[in-house]
């Protein structure tokens, strides 16, 4: 077992904790950086699809697991972002500004339902947040001119500095790149303030507010960058599936997006990443097991959201902290193998939390 | 102009007076306890000045300042820290992340350089740190200081919230029942830290407790609350002694 000396206050700031996380991190950077050479074409779209997954759970990851705001409506800001890109490619701006206006737009949304939502808390905020995704997708429908309405919409292929992209492994690395900035800035705000702030409001909203926390303002910032971050991963998205339907951004997929982080691992970084690779091999096993199923289940239409349910819950009853709090004792046990105690992670609440205040 | 008072305060829920006309005023420096039996209204008073509740009636003033109408979030910025009866704290972070929490109000850096994480960023986290580690060493936290919160005993996670009060670097801080829950060695060194803060670190402190031997070992002044009125006010001997306090408490013609 690693004990830590600490010496220094940047040793509790800084990404890398000890020589372990810089040799597996690093390992695991080279393995991405060449999985392309590795792959396929099948399989390398594959993993862009599994990384933008994992960039639009990483934005949900910031209201809902960190900030504590549970929001079934995030497949909006991928719409958003998705369709501002697209049309914007239509009206003849460049790819690099054309992705991070559609972000901005989406973060602009985003701040304008957080300013009514952050008085709204729980259960109604979710609900809140679902009416906001079914207009969303009406207004796609209706906005013919510029969305295509029910028909749809072509989108062109990236074209960075009049250099177009047409093979999976060129936008692999787009994305790839992208994502990991994205986790860097997230890392970032995770030690600054605004990410303790998030996190304390999580937690306790009465004593984040006795502590000087503003409440309205940091929900609306989290709001703000999480849909920053999912619309970045929407106009992603866009070129991913090259035609662009308002039933893509259904309701389905906002589900899809809790459930990843869910069972990727709320509240962690690790989890938006581990929850996506798991959703994206669920979805490609599905339609392997549609083949082999007899076609009376195999065709079923419900088969796909039915299964998503059904992990979910087995999930929450079975391991609330996710793949990554799986991984967290596993890692534990090898570590202090054979001292392991079965009761290590075991949630003791040694005194009665009464009279509390709402 | 004293340093902090409650004028006429009063609240009810429904048909219930919870506090009922109470004032009082403290001076700087002071240790100054509220006691009473339960429900007398020593709570809702703390939250009152924490801005949880509006009082329907009455004026609070800090340093001659009315804070009555402040919001919630802008007491601890005037300069005013609390813990809770019930222990309040961020669960699933740990002690250190707890108590750069109370770091909040100190903070100056904008949210762009906080994404960014410049060198100026950097700098300004490891003095927040260097506070903490004050307060680590002032309470004697320093083994705890990576464990995280669900894992702590309870006069553990009782001192971290203290802790947390103390980061805000607050000029009054309310204390509700920090003696609660903890067996009489805890209570004890409760007490010295009280001494300390008032005297070490000058801040003044309003306090509710029941445990009666921290009340006599800190207190310059206290008062006593039933129904949500003050019944007595004075030293502590003479708070115990009184005549309504004795009734309140064991019940008779008062």
């Amino acid at each position: 077992m690693r004990v830590l000396f600490k010496t220094d206050y940047n040793q509790d700031i800084k990404f890398a904790k000890h020589g372990g996380y810089v040799f597996w991190y690093a390992l695991l950077l080279v393995a991405v950086f060449l999985a392309p050479v590795a792959l396929d074409t099948y399989w390398v779209n594959e993993l862009t699809r599994v990384l933008i997954y994992a960039l639009a759970g990483l934005g949900l990851m910031v209201v809902t697991g960190f900030t504590g705001q549970v929001s079934l409506g995030h497949a909006a800001f991928m719409a958003i972002g998705a369709y501002t890109h697209a049309f914007l490619l239509t009206q003849g701006v460049p790819f690099v500004f054309s992705l991070p206006i559609a972000a901005l737009t989406s973060g602009i949304v985003g701040l304008m339902i957080a300013i009514p939502a952050s008085r709204m808390t729980g259960l109604y905020l979710t609900i809140a947040s679902l009416a906001f995704a079914i207009v969303v997708e009406d207004l796609i429908i209706h906005w013919e001119s510029v969305t295509g309405g029910n028909r749809g919409m072509a989108v062109d292929p990236p074209a960075l500095f009049g250099y177009e992209i047409y093979a999976a492994w060129e936008y692999y690395y787009i994305v790839l790149v992208l994502l990991i900035i994205s986790i860097a800035l997230v890392l970032n705000i995770l030690r600054s303030p605004l990410g303790r702030a998030m996190l304390a409001i999580r937690d306790s909203e009465i004593s984040a507010q006795s502590l000087g926390i503003r409440l309205a303002r940091t929900k609306v910032l989290a709001f703000f960058l999480s849909a920053i971050i999912t619309g970045l991963a929407g106009g992603l998205f866009a070129h991913f599936i090259q035609f662009l339907s308002p039933e893509t951004f259904g309701i389905l997929l906002s589900i899809q997006l809790l459930l990843m982080i869910v069972v990727g691992g709320l509240g962690t970084v690790h989890g938006a990443i581990f929850g996506a690779f798991l959703i994206g091999l669920l979805e490609a096993s599905i339609s392997i097991l549609k083949d082999w199923l007899p076609p009376a289940i195999g065709t079923q239409p419900g088969l796909e959201p039915g299964l998503f349910g059904l992990i979910l819950v087995l999930f929450i009853i079975f391991e609330p902290e996710g793949v990554y709090g799986r991984w967290v004792k596993l890692r534990t046990f090898l570590e202090s193998f054979p001292f392991y105690r079965r009761n290590t992670f075991k949630r003791q609440r040694s005194y009665l939390k009464t009279e509390r205040m709402r | 102009m004293s340093f902090f008072e409650i004028e006429n305060l009063s609240l009810s829920f429904g048909g219930v007076k919870a506090v009922d006309d109470a004032s009082f005023s403290m001076d700087e420096g002071e240790v100054f306890t509220i006691v009473g039996p339960n429900g007398a209204g020593k709570s809702t008073i703390f939250n009152m000045i924490s801005s949880f509740y509006a009082p329907s009636h009455g004026a609070i003033r800090f340093k001659g300042a009315d804070i009555t109408a402040a919001r919630a979030d802008e007491i601890a910025r005037i300069g005013i820290a609390r813990t809770f009866q019930n222990i309040e704290l961020f669960e699933h972070s740990t002690v250190l992340q707890n108590l750069l929490i109370g770091r909040e109000i100190h903070n100056r850096v904008p949210v762009l350089r906080q994404l960014i994480f410049d060198p100026g960023m950097r700098r300004a986290e490891l003095a927040h740190r260097r506070k903490v580690e004050d307060v680590i060493d002032f309470l004697e936290l320093a083994h705890y200081r990576d464990e995280r919160i669900a894992n702590l005993p309870y006069g553990v996670r009782k001192k971290i919230e203290l802790g947390r009060a103390l980061c805000v670097e607050p000029e009054l801080l309310l204390l509700d029942e920090p003696a609660s829950g903890l067996n009489p060695e805890e209570t004890e060194d409760m007490g010295f830290w009280i001494d300390d803060i008032k005297n070490d670190l000058g801040i003044s402190v309003l306090m509710i407790e029941h445990d009666m031997s921290l009340v006599n070992e800190v207190s310059d002044r206290v008062i006593a609350l039933n129904n949500g009125r003050v019944i007595a006010s004075g030293s502590a001997q003479e708070v115990q002694n009184h005549p309504d306090v004795v009734a309140a408490y064991l019940g008779g013609a008062a």
